[in-house]
C-alpha cells in the first residue's frame, strides 16, 4: 500500500531553532528520506506564499494566503510505500523524533481509479 | 450448551475469517452465518467432530456465496474463486485443522491508530462474541453510536491498512501494552459498576492471552490481579450497597478465584516479571491477607510509581501512607496531585479529611465525588458517608 505522510510545521518553533540544529535536522531527515521505503516526496514554501482559489457566485475568487489559517501548516509530502500501516508509522516516527516541532498525519492513498476513468 | 460452545468458538472462527478475507465486516457476516446454520443443524444432525473446523469451511462458502452475488469484489473474488477451484475437495472436510489466529486479531483490535473506545468496543465484539448491543449497554451509550464506532474502526482498519499479525519483536512490548490495558479497563468498567459481567468477559479474554501468550509474564500477572479482585465480588455489595474492603463477610469470598490468582501471580513472578501488573497483583495480593502489610504495600506503590510515573498511583500510595503515618501525610501528597477528573481522587481525599475532623471540607470532597459517579452503588455510598457528615 502507498502511504501519504502529510508533514505539519510549527513555524514560530521552527524559527525559533538555531540555523546549525536545522541544518543537522535537514541532514538527518535527507537520510531518512533517501531508504526505500520512501517513493518520493516534495517540500512546500511558506504558507505565506499561499494562494487560495475558491468558487463564489460562479467565479474563481481568489484570496491571499493558505485555506486553514493556524499557525501549523503542511510544510511538504513524503509517499512511503509499505505492506502495512506500521511501515508508515516507522517512517513517520522516525521523522518525527527528529524534529522537534509539528506533527505528521498518516494517511493511505487511495488506489481505486475515479468512477469513469 | 449449544450457547456455550458457539461463545467459545466465536474469537476462532471470526479470527480464522479475518485472516483469510482480510477484512472484518465480511468476516463477520459469513461467521454469523456459519454460527447461525448451525444452530439449526446441529441439534438435528449432531455436534461434528471438529466444530471449528466445520464452522470456519461453513463461514468461508458463505462468505464466497456472498462475493459472488456481489460483484463489486471482482478482484478478491477472483483471487478466492481460484483457492477454491484448486482445493475442490476441501469443502466440508472433518479433519482439516486451522491455525489459531485470535492473537493477530486482538493485536489488530488494540492497534494504537485506533481511539481507545474503538479497541475496547472491538475486542469485546470479536474476540468476546458479545453482540453490539450488549456492549452498548454495558458502555451506557445508544446502541446507534456503538454501531458506528465499531463500523468506522472496521474500515479505518481495511482502508488504512492495520495489519493482521503479531507485531515483530521491536513493537511487541509496546502493543502487548495496550492490549492489556484494553482488556484491564473492560475489567474495570465492570467493576466500578458493579457489572459483573464485563469483569467476567475480560477474565476470559485474559485467559485466552495466556493460552495464546504463555510465556509473558504480564500477561499471567493481569489475569492474577483481575482474579484477586474479582475473587470479592459477591462480597463488595449488601442489598445493593457497597461494603469496604475491612467490612466485607469473607466467607462469601471465592477461593477458587484466589487460588488461581495466586497461581498466575508465581507462575507471573517465576517467569521474572516485574512489570506494571506483576506489582499490582502483589499488591492486590496483600490486601487480602490479615492484617494488611501496608508497609509492604507503600514500597510496592513507590515502585509502581517509579515505572509509570501516574498520579493515580500516587493516590493509592498516599493510602498506605494514611495507615502508616496518618491522614495528615496522605493528605500532604494528594493535596500535590492534579486529579480533579478522578472521583476516586476526591472520595479518598473526602474520606483523609473525615478522618482528621475537617468535615466541611470532607462535604465538599464527597459532593465533587459524587458529581463524577453514575447511578449506583457507589454514588449510595457516597451519599451516605455525605449523610452521616451532616
Amino acid at each position: 500500500m502507498r502511504y501519504a505522510l502529510l508533514i505539519y510545521d510549527d513555524i514560530e518553533v521552527r524559527d525559533r531553532t538555531p540555523e546549525e540544529e536545522r541544518r543537522r535536522i535537514t541532514a538527518a531527515v535527507l537520510e531518512v528520506l533517501a531508504r526505500p521505503p520512501v517513493t518520493g516526496w516534495l517540500r512546500l514554501q511558506d504558507a505565506e506564499s499561499a494562494t487560495t482559489v475558491r468558487r463564489e457566485q460562479r467565479r474563481a475568487l481568489l484570496t491571499d494566503g493558505p485555506f486553514v489559517d493556524s499557525k501549523d501548516f503542511l510544510g511538504g509530502f513524503v509517499v512511503v510505500d509499505s505492506e502495512n500501516l506500521d511501515g508508515a508509522l516507522a517512517v513517520a516516527e522516525e521523522l518525527q523524533e527528529l524534529r522537534p516541532w509539528g506533527a505528521i498525519e498518516v494517511r493511505p492513498v487511495r488506489e481505486e481509479p475515479l468512477i469513469g476513468a | 450448551m449449544l450457547e456455550q460452545v458457539f461463545r467459545a468458538e466465536w474469537g476462532r472462527v471470526l479470527a480464522s475469517l479475518v485472516g483469510w478475507l482480510g477484512d472484518i465486516e465480511p468476516a463477520e457476516d459469513a461467521a454469523q452465518e456459519a454460527f447461525a446454520i448451525a444452530a439449526e443443524r446441529w441439534p438435528r444432525e449432531g455436534v461434528p467432530g471438529n466444530p471449528t473446523g466445520w464452522l470456519i469451511m461453513t463461514g468461508r462458502n458463505r462468505a464466497i456465496d456472498r462475493i459472488r452475488r456481489d460483484r463489486t469484489l471482482a478482484a478478491k473474488t477472483e483471487q478466492l474463486e481460484r483457492e477454491l477451484r484448486d482445493r475442490p475437495e476441501e469443502t466440508m472436510d472433518e479433519t482439516a485443522t486451522f491455525p489459531d489466529e485470535r492473537l493477530e486479531l486482538i493485536f489488530t483490535c488494540c492497534h494504537p491508530a485506533l481511539a481507545l473506545d474503538a479497541q475496547v468496543g472491538l475486542t469485546l465484539r470479536t474476540l468476546g462474541g458479545l453482540s453490539t448491543e450488549e456492549i452498548a449497554r454495558a458502555f451506557l451509550v445508544p446502541f446507534e453510536t456503538m454501531s458506528k464506532r465499531l463500523t468506522r474502526a472496521k474500515h479505518k482498519i481495511r482502508d488504512a491498512g492495520i495489519p493482521f499479525a503479531v507485531p515483530p519483536d521491536h513493537l511487541l512490548p509496546e502493543r502487548l501494552d495496550a492490549v492489556l490495558a484494553v482488556i484491564y479497563l473492560i475489567f474495570n468498567e465492570g467493576w466500578g459498576g458493579g457489572r459483573v459481567d464485563l469483569s467476567s468477559e475480560a477474565i476470559r479474554l485474559g485467559r485466552s492471552l495466556i493460552e495464546l501468550m504463555p510465556d509473558e509474564a504480564e500477561v499471567h500477572a493481569l489475569l492474577a490481579l483481575m482474579l484477586l479482585g474479582h475473587a470479592r465480588s459477591a462480597a463488595r455489595f449488601r442489598g445493593g450497597d457497597l461494603i469496604l474492603l475491612d467490612d466485607q463477610d469473607r466467607s462469601l469470598w471465592d477461593q477458587r478465584q484466589i487460588e488461581e490468582g495466586r497461581e498466575a501471580l508465581v507462575r507471573a513472578l517465576a517467569l521474572h516479571g516485574s512489570g506494571p501488573y506483576v506489582i499490582q497483583a502483589a499488591i492486590a495480593d496483600l490486601h487480602l491477607q490479615v492484617p494488611r502489610d501496608w508497609e509492604e504495600i507503600g514500597l510496592l506503590y513507590q515502585r509502581l510509581e517509579r515505572i509509570t510515573s501516574s498520579p493515580v498511583v500516587t493516590m493509592n500510595r498516599a493510602i498506605a501512607v494514611a495507615e502508616l503515618e496518618g491522614p495528615q501525610a496522605a493528605l500532604v501528597l494528594l493535596d500535590a496531585l492534579e486529579l480533579d477528573d478522578y472521583r476516586y481522587y476526591h472520595s479518598t481525599r473526602a474520606d483523609l479529611l473525615r478522618r482528621l475532623g475537617r468535615d466541611d471540607d470532607a462535604r465538599a470532597a464527597y459532593t465533587r465525588a459524587l458529581e463524577l459517579t453514575h447511578l449506583g452503588p457507589e454514588q449510595r455510598f457516597l451519599e451516605s458517608r455525605l449523610a452521616d457528615l451532616s
